[in-house]
């Protein structure tokens, strides 16, 4: 299948935009800030770069991802349900009773979601597993996951960057979504990270910080990793948490709350859905 | 009597599974010579990860290589699976339900000298709390390779609860064990004690002191802690004047709390639940901790006596 161009992804990325915030608003609660600021490495994951078959999602050689940063659901089940994984209907059930759409992915391999996640920096180890079986079995699959910054301060994040250095684990991707925000608000007030590039160097990956909204620089790092030997690499994309719609954008409030009827609308006049 | 520590025959059965099962794969947190997952480590060196000093890492792990259709065995100290890394274990483990083995050497107050922050008296009360996961306690070596063979059968996350000091053997290796099922290891008129583990031998040892009393002692051997032999329960109830849960636990939450649980749902009866009564342990020699716990034959039967005289 011919691979999108860097307009026709960023296009996906912006009706992702458009689905995510139609499930949100719909649920009536989770988290707008950070699916919006990952949207745009995931739509270059999902659409550019993983080798995956909505028709044989348990296909053995597939490509794994993770969302170790589970809170953002809903950009995993906007990609998944526009790759064709997940029934369209089935985004109104986002945080319903009896969905398969739970508040944080419940592991459903039938609809693409690899993994249950939600506790933030398990994902990192979980994904590492996965490379290690693939290696194990001589199978050519790799790996990814979407860390956050906010995860980062996890100790159990930094144990995972240190098993996937130690093991070279080089069909291993860790994407970073560095807005810069948590729920208690900015992440250098909170308990900072940065420097990220220097704790991943230093846990021997091959670091690639991007714009994580630059879909030709995200789609060159996904390149480039795939040619790193040896060595796990780390995709630290910088971006804006709410990017997209003006009114959300790095602001912590839209961390963890649903926007309201005024602000989505205000949200699709901007994304051109009124 | 012959002994074996059932660590000792975890890590030898574990390597004999290895032979049978060519997607087992094992992990440890930089104790292997202590869980004895390096016997394992050591003939299959391609299928063992020593994930150093990191057990939370370590069950994120073992659920990534379990999702990709291993059967995962993870080892530790017991205070270290079931205490630090309960919640990946919960997260990552329990709740997508995957095959992953967690066998926890060194429970109860076995490590005895290295004293309370590396007892581990809590874990058949974290554990048994989490949906779908299975807890056995093994009493002697043949009992923990019988428990081995059927767990690896069963697709799902179990734990195992294993012991450092050697116990005697208790049983024969014709022995079949049942995921689910308690086991009659003597036969009495007056009490019937339920227990697992090291405190098998410790109440067999118990029940002949308290025929010198006259106090007919049937014992019941409870390995699998979770799914519980209800039934069995009821039934010794039913034909018992006394009850007693012995275990090397907190009386808090542990066989003698799920055996109550049932008591009380089904066949109410008085339940006496020793173990050790909500208080940490301490440094010593596993013997002298026992006995300072009132865990030693003599202890469990005093505690018995006084309890029902």
């Amino acid at each position: 299948m011919k691979k999108p161009s860097i307009a026709q992804l960023e296009e996906i990325a912006h009706e992702l935009r458009v689905i995510i915030l139609k499930m949100v608003h719909h649920a009536k609660c989770g988290h707008t800030g950070g699916p919006l600021s990952c949207i745009d490495m995931l739509a270059a994951l999902y659409f550019y770069k993983m080798r995956i078959d909505p028709k044989n999602p348990s296909w053995p050689d597939r490509d794994r991802f993770v969302l170790s940063a589970g809170h953002t659901a809903p950009a995993l089940y906007a990609c998944l349900i526009k790759a064709g994984f997940i029934p369209e209907a089935e985004m109104w059930g986002l945080r319903k009773l009896g969905s398969g759409l739970q508040g944080h992915p419940k592991r459903h391999v039938e609809w693409g979601i690899e993994m249950s996640t939600g506790s933030l920096g398990q994902g990192m180890s979980i994904a590492n597993g996965m490379a290690l079986a693939g290696r194990l079995d001589k199978r050519p699959y790799r790996v990814y996951s979407l860390e956050s910054d906010g995860g980062a301060q996890e100790g159990m994040m930094w144990e995972g960057a240190m098993a996937a250095g130690h093991y070279k684990l080089d069909n291993r991707v860790a994407l970073m979504d560095y807005n810069g925000i948590q729920i208690d608000g900015f992440v250098k007030n909170i308990k900072d990270v940065h420097p990220l590039d220097k704790k991943f160097e230093a846990f021997n990956w091959h670091v690639i910080v991007v714009d994580g909204h630059n879909m030709k620089e995200i789609v060159a790092a996904l390149d480039e990793a795939e040619k790193v030997k040896g060595k796990p690499t780390v995709l630290i994309g910088r971006t804006i948490m709410g990017k997209g719609v003006a009114i959300f954008e790095n602001k912590p409030k839209y961390h963890g709350v649903a926007p309201t009827d005024e602000e989505m609308e205000a949200a699709m006049k901007e994304l051109g859905h009124a | 009597m012959p002994e074996i520590a059932t660590r000792d025959a975890y890590g030898k059965k574990l390597a004999e599974l290895g032979d049978k099962y060519p997607n087992i794969v094992v992990l440890d947190a930089d104790l292997s010579c202590s869980t004895k997952t390096g016997v394992f480590g050591a003939k299959f060196p391609d299928r063992f990860f020593n994930m150093g000093v990191a057990e939370q890492d370590m069950m994120g792990t073992a659920a990534g290589l379990a999702v990709c259709g291993k059967i995962v065995f993870v080892s530790t100290f017991a205070i270290f699976a079931a205490g630090r890394a309960w919640e990946p274990f919960r997260q990552s483990i329990a709740y997508p339900h995957l095959n992953v083995k967690v066998c926890a050497s060194h429970a109860g107050l076995t490590v005895g000298e290295d004293g309370a922050s590396h007892q581990m008296i809590e874990d058949i009360a974290t554990m048994r709390v989490i949906p779908g996961v299975s807890v056995f306690v093994p009493a002697d070596g043949v009992e923990t390779e019988k428990v081995l063979e059927e767990i690896v059968r069963v697709d799902g996350p179990s734990y195992v609860r294993l012991c450092r000091a050697k116990s005697p053997v208790l049983f024969d290796p014709s022995y079949r064990f049942q995921i689910g099922k308690g086991n009659i290891l003597r036969e009495g008129k007056d009490l019937c004690i339920f227990t697992a583990g090291f405190m098998t031998a410790v109440v067999l040892e118990a029940a002949k002191r308290l025929e010198e009393q006259k106090i007919s002692t049937t014992v019941v051997n409870m390995a699998s802690v979770k799914p519980l032999d209800a039934e069995l329960i009821v039934a010794q109830a039913r034909r018992h004047k006394y009850l007693a849960g012995v275990e090397e636990h907190s009386v808090i939450g542990g066989l003698g709390s799920a055996i109550a649980e049932v008591l009380a749902e089904k066949e109410p009866a008085r339940l006496i639940r020793i173990g050790v009564n909500d208080e940490f342990g301490q440094s010593g020699d596993y013997l002298s901790v026992l006995k300072h716990y009132r865990l030693d034959a003599e202890g469990v039967a005093n505690t018995i006596l006084k309890s029902i005289l």
